[in-house]
């Protein structure tokens, strides 16, 4: 079990005019290599629970396990779960500050205290996983286009050695060819790393086509828990709290509200096309 | 000739080093012609890189042409004399609203342009009120701007675009940090712009879904136009438009594949209920009495 969080409350501006309760009693918990989807409309409380994941933010009240051990017990190292817990913020090429692409990406594990050839290493290996070729590593970050400033950027968390990668609407201003090619190298460092994934994502398609397992955020508090499948066949109530389901989904509710004994928890054009080439006996 | 025109228009950044010698020259956008046309809805899609932006940024003189000649309502926007109408002309609405929103209130927000302008006083709070009326924000009048939704937040921003009464407005990228209720929000709220109020809109976009509504859709790369017509002659071209790095919505998709797989079904098949209109009969045909056909089978005409 990798992470696991009780009974998490956390309140803003405890106390003050602007005291505001964005996360209500959430529980959760995260195996080791899953691939985990976070949706929720904007203000639903997302990005303060990534927050909380690795230690960013403190809970007001609960408690958060990591591996096992309470992050909030006394003497718990949070630098060392920072490291295992990496976190891309959304727009992180907005953070690219370094003369080069390979020495940004070597800020991380340098800061970690490695030695400078093994932070070199590392760099090596994040730029090599997100499909970055040697021919990046002198050019500066600012000269790059939107997706590879964006790579850079993972790159840098990646570099890290983290055990579990939480990102933050990695494809937003993408565009379409530019979100598959950064879904799929995360899905890559899920299969063949086995990295424990968590994806914050506005779209709806995307989540569908690539996580394992849902968490849906309303107002503070985690309302559904399910597989993708499970999750979008509430589509009415997903839309009720600012979201939506994938248009697949419409298409099939669609159909089977005029009779169409169609399989409603279809979510992706592939499943959609084969079970309408089916039931027509195509 | 049309509201917004361009003629053999190319623009170069152009890089220089400390002592101005130039190091490099990236042309943004390579002889481009255009005539759009009063009144229309026009949705401008590339990749990252392709040329949108800087193409937008033309249209109200944030960047002047290197070479050719952009012309808002007949006036050249490389002349200086014209800069002022020009930008009255065009209003631009970024992707990031908390960049573009600076007042502590929502209707000082709006009133900034027109106080800009030095439209006077009276007319600014008339202005104020119709701007955030049509945008459908007229009850946060006197809200924060830092307690909206993202959506609110750009339709605030559209507001304070249209209370410069301007004839054209140009959306780059509005809602790449939205969630989808606010996008829908957005993109409700530039449609009925362009119906009710009949200004010309051009949206800059990376979600086709937002396209399918439009009049004309033109398709950059490289910094040149590589695709102009209309939203279903260019969801036609499923293949051509994934090697410009581009997608179609998913119903298109998938109607496009089952097309591949031999269903006889029309190219470009843009909305839901296309789908379902070209798709119920043949269930109906295979489950007999078991499919329903709503409006009493409306296949064919």
């Amino acid at each position: 079990m990798a992470i696991k969080a009780e009974h998490i409350d956390y309140i803003y501006g405890k106390g003050t005019a602007f005291e505001q309760h964005a996360l209500k009693d959430v529980n959760l918990e995260i195996q080791d290599g899953e691939f985990v989807g976070l949706i929720g409309h904007t203000g639903s409380g997302k990005s303060t629970l990534i927050q909380h994941l690795n230690g960013l933010l403190r809970a007001t009240d609960g408690k958060l396990y990591y591996n096992g051990s309470n992050i909030y017990d006394a003497g718990y190292d949070l630098r060392a779960l920072r490291s295992h817990v990496g976190l891309v913020f959304q727009y992180p090429e907005h953070q690219l500050f370094e003369i080069d692409v390979f020495t940004d990406v070597c800020f991380g594990p340098k800061n970690q205290g490695l030695n400078k050839e093994e932070a070199a290493k590392r760099a090596k290996d994040a730029l090599t996983m997100v499909g970055l070729d040697e021919s990046y590593y002198k050019r500066s970050p600012f000269e790059l286009s939107g997706g590879q400033k964006r790579r850079v950027a993972i790159a840098g968390v990646l570099a890290m050695n983290p055990d579990v990668l939480i990102l933050d609407e990695p494809t937003a201003g993408l565009d379409p060819k530019g979100r598959d090619e950064i879904l799929d190298q995360i899905k890559r460092l899920h299969e063949e790393r086995n990295m424990t994934i968590v994806l914050v994502s506005h779209s709806m398609e995307d989540v569908a086509r690539y996580v394992d397992r849902i968490l849906v955020m309303n107002q503070g508090e985690k309302v559904f828990d399910d597989t993708p499948k499970e999750v979008f066949q509430h589509y009415k109530e997903l839309e009720s709290m600012g979201l939506a389901a994938p248009e697949i989904t419409y298409v099939v509710q669609t159909l089977k509200s005029h009779g169409v004994p169609i399989d409603t928890s279809i979510t992706t054009i592939e499943e959609a096309r084969d079970e309408i080439l089916r039931l027509l006996g195509k | 000739m049309g509201i917004i025109k361009t003629s053999k228009l190319i623009f170069d950044y152009i890089r220089k080093d400390e002592e101005e010698n130039i190091e490099e020259i990236k042309r943004a956008i390579d002889d481009v012609s255009l005539d759009l046309e009063k009144g229309q809805f026009i949705a401008i899609l590339g990749h990252n890189g392709s040329g949108k932006s800087t193409f937008a940024k033309q249209l109200n003189a944030i960047l002047l042409p290197t070479e050719g000649t952009v012309w808002i309502q007949d006036l050249d926007t490389s002349k200086e004399e014209n800069l002022w109408e020009v930008r009255k002309k065009t209003g631009m609405v970024f992707q990031n609203p908390d960049n573009q929103i600076i007042g502590n209130i929502v209707e000082e927000d709006v009133g900034f342009g027109p106080e800009n302008l030095g439209v006077p006083t009276e007319e600014i709070w008339k202005r104020v009120d119709e701007s955030l009326k049509s945008v459908g924000m007229g009850a946060y009048r006197l809200k924060s701007p830092n307690r909206l939704s993202g959506g609110q937040k750009q339709r605030v921003a559209i507001a304070g675009v249209m209370a410069m009464r301007p004839q054209c407005i140009v959306l780059d990228e509005p809602t790449a940090m939205l969630d989808p209720n606010g996008r829908k929000e957005v993109v409700k709220t530039v449609h009925e712009l362009n119906r009710d109020e009949g200004i010309t809109v051009l949206l800059i976009t990376h979600y086709m879904e937002e396209v399918t509504g439009a009049d004309r859709v033109i398709v950059m790369d490289e910094g040149k136009i590589v695709m102009d017509g209309t939203p279903r002659e260019i969801f036609s071209q499923v293949e051509t438009l994934k090697s410009y790095r581009l997608d179609v919505p998913q119903v298109t998709e998938l109607a496009y594949e089952l097309k591949q797989k031999g269903l006889d079904l029309p190219d470009g098949i843009l909305t839901l209920d296309e789908l379902m209109q070209n798709l119920l009969p043949r269930f109906a045909e295979r489950f007999p009495g078991e499919v329903i056909l709503e409006n009493g089978g409306s296949h064919g005409n």
